[in-house]
């Protein structure tokens, strides 16, 4: 038996899975709820102050990680989240779903390099 | 004093040269308090009816053979003590396997992957009587120690809902005893195991559901030793490209 | 006498009905549909600041409606659960060996919540809370 190319998307979703575990309760608390309400003092996710963080190397890797990670982690479930519930077209769902991941990434990446 | 209970026992039955499906049959059964599912079933066969069909042998919990649905969950009879339950109880055959004949189920799929992840020592050395045993610290065995105790009792396979829904799926107590092998100091297998374990319908199969390791009697662990299988296979995976290799 | 084993139906669609284990199961991987979204909205977000300020602005005008409100508390929800289903589990993808024996599951698990605990504290003190 052949052994499984598996582990190329099972990689990332791992450690995706790992870092959004960490991070995206807090950062949706952050950017979705506190911010827009206004709960947060000051002008966190002004343009100013973002275009400032997303203009260093140091800023630009985090927030690439917060964008690629937790979307190959979330690709990589889906796929068998949609075989779970019943949906047997597993290659086409499966190049959705790292098309998906791959379009963020790549958005992510383009849009770092030019701020 | 009489302390016996009355339960009633819902027990499904297939009769293969009379019946096109599976139906349940009601029985009521005079109870000891102390006794299991499997004590009631007896009662029943050396009563009730005689041609009701189920496996069992050791009655304590180390044969592995006596798997069966009870109200629900893939259990030991001879583990589910009627003290634990209603006074109507439902016995099934295990889940995901085809029926032979009321509770008996065929197990030769899980007899045929068992066997392809070869769950015997490979040894590193063949070594002569004369050159004594294979030495092993306390150390080195306990960190397989956990899936030495699977007794193959296939109720991880009845938890199993991919194994259900893709019977290819080599399952889990299979992949947690390639685990085992793979582990002992004293082998050398393991990549005439991963040909199985890291294909497509080994440990790749497995979502973590983990019902496998909750309903496992033995505490065996076959999610955790499938989890532990993925990600040394991955790095396997990922190393065979730093090295050039496949 | 010839056999002829009976082979129970699976419901495709439907089989996690059965059990609450297969329903939790299905409600941890249904977090990655929320966490999937989320991270297309951190997506639009990068896309609209290197648009420069009047598209980021009218970002954050939109983050700023009831609709996106609501989603992200879902998502919050849905979020955590991931996180603890996620952490509860680690002992046994990750047995640690120390010295003769496995550290006992609880240690690795309370680690990860402090962990957690601490970069969630970290960035909210960032932020300025």
């Amino acid at each position: 038996m052949a052994k499984s190319h598996k582990p190329i998307v099972w990689g990332p979703f791992a450690a995706g899975g790992t870092f959004a575990a960490f991070f995206n309760p807090v950062l949706i608390l952050v950017t979705g709820i506190l911010v827009p309400l206004g709960l947060l003092s000051g002008d966190v996710l002004s343009y100013t102050r973002a275009h400032e963080f997303a203009g260093g190397w140091i800023g630009k890797l985090i927030l690439f990680a917060f964008v690629a990670l937790p979307a190959w982690h979330a690709a990589h479930r889906l796929r068998i989240t949609v075989h779970d519930f019943g949906v047997r077209a597993d290659i086409l769902v499966a190049v959705l779903v790292y098309a998906s991941a791959a379009l963020a990434t790549v958005v992510a990446i383009v849009s770092l390099l030019a701020i | 004093m009489s302390t016996k209970r009355t339960i009633t026992f819902e027990v499904m039955r297939y009769r293969p040269e009379s019946d096109a499906e599976p139906s349940y049959q009601t029985y009521s059964v005079p109870c000891e308090q102390e006794w299991v599912v499997l004590d009631a079933l007896l009662y029943i066969k050396d009563n009730l009816d005689t041609t009701l069909s189920f496996r069992w042998s050791c009655h304590m919990a180390v044969c592995g053979s006596c798997g069966m649905i009870v109200n629900g969950e893939p259990m030991l009879s001879c583990k589910a003590f009627l003290r634990d339950y209603p006074d109507v109880i439902r016995v099934e055959p295990l889940t995901n396997f085809p029926i032979e004949r009321d509770l008996v189920i065929v197990m030769d799929d899980f007899i045929t992957k068992l066997a392809s992840i070869k769950p015997y020592i490979i040894p590193k050395e063949e070594r002569k009587v004369e050159q004594g045993e294979y030495l092993q610290t306390p150390v080195q065995l306990k960190k397989f120690k956990q899936y030495t105790l699977c007794i193959n009792c296939l109720l991880c396979y009845a938890a199993c809902p991919q194994y259900g829904l893709v019977p290819e799926f080599v399952g889990p107590a299979a992949l947690a005893l390639a685990h085992r092998y793979n582990l002992d100091s004293r082998d050398n297998g393991r990549s005439q195991r991963q040909e199985i374990a890291a294909s497509h319908d080994g440990v790749w199969e497995c979502s973590f559901v983990g019902a496998c390791s909750e309903v496992c009697p033995k505490h065996v662990d076959p999610a955790g030793a499938i989890q532990q299988t993925k990600i040394a296979s991955t790095m396997d995976y990922f190393l065979g490209f730093l090295q050039g290799g496949s | 006498m010839s056999r002829k084993p009976y082979i129970r139906p699976i419901p495709k669609t439907s089989w996690y009905m059965r059990d609450g284990r297969y329903k939790r199961y299905m409600l941890r991987e249904v977090t990655c549909v929320f966490i999937g979204a989320y991270t297309g909205v951190l997506t639009m977000g990068l896309l609209r600041l290197s648009q420069g300020k009047e598209a980021y602005e009218a970002f954050l005008q939109a983050m700023n409606t009831p609709s996106a409100i609501v989603f992200h508390i879902l998502a919050l929800l849905f979020a955590v659960y991931h996180s603890t289903t996620w952490f509860n589990v680690t002992p046994q993808a990750m047995p640690i060996m120390k010295g003769d024996d496995f550290l006992p599951g609880k240690v690795i698990v309370t680690a990860h919540y402090a962990g957690w605990a601490v970069v969630s504290l970290f960035i909210l003190l960032v932020v300025g809370i």
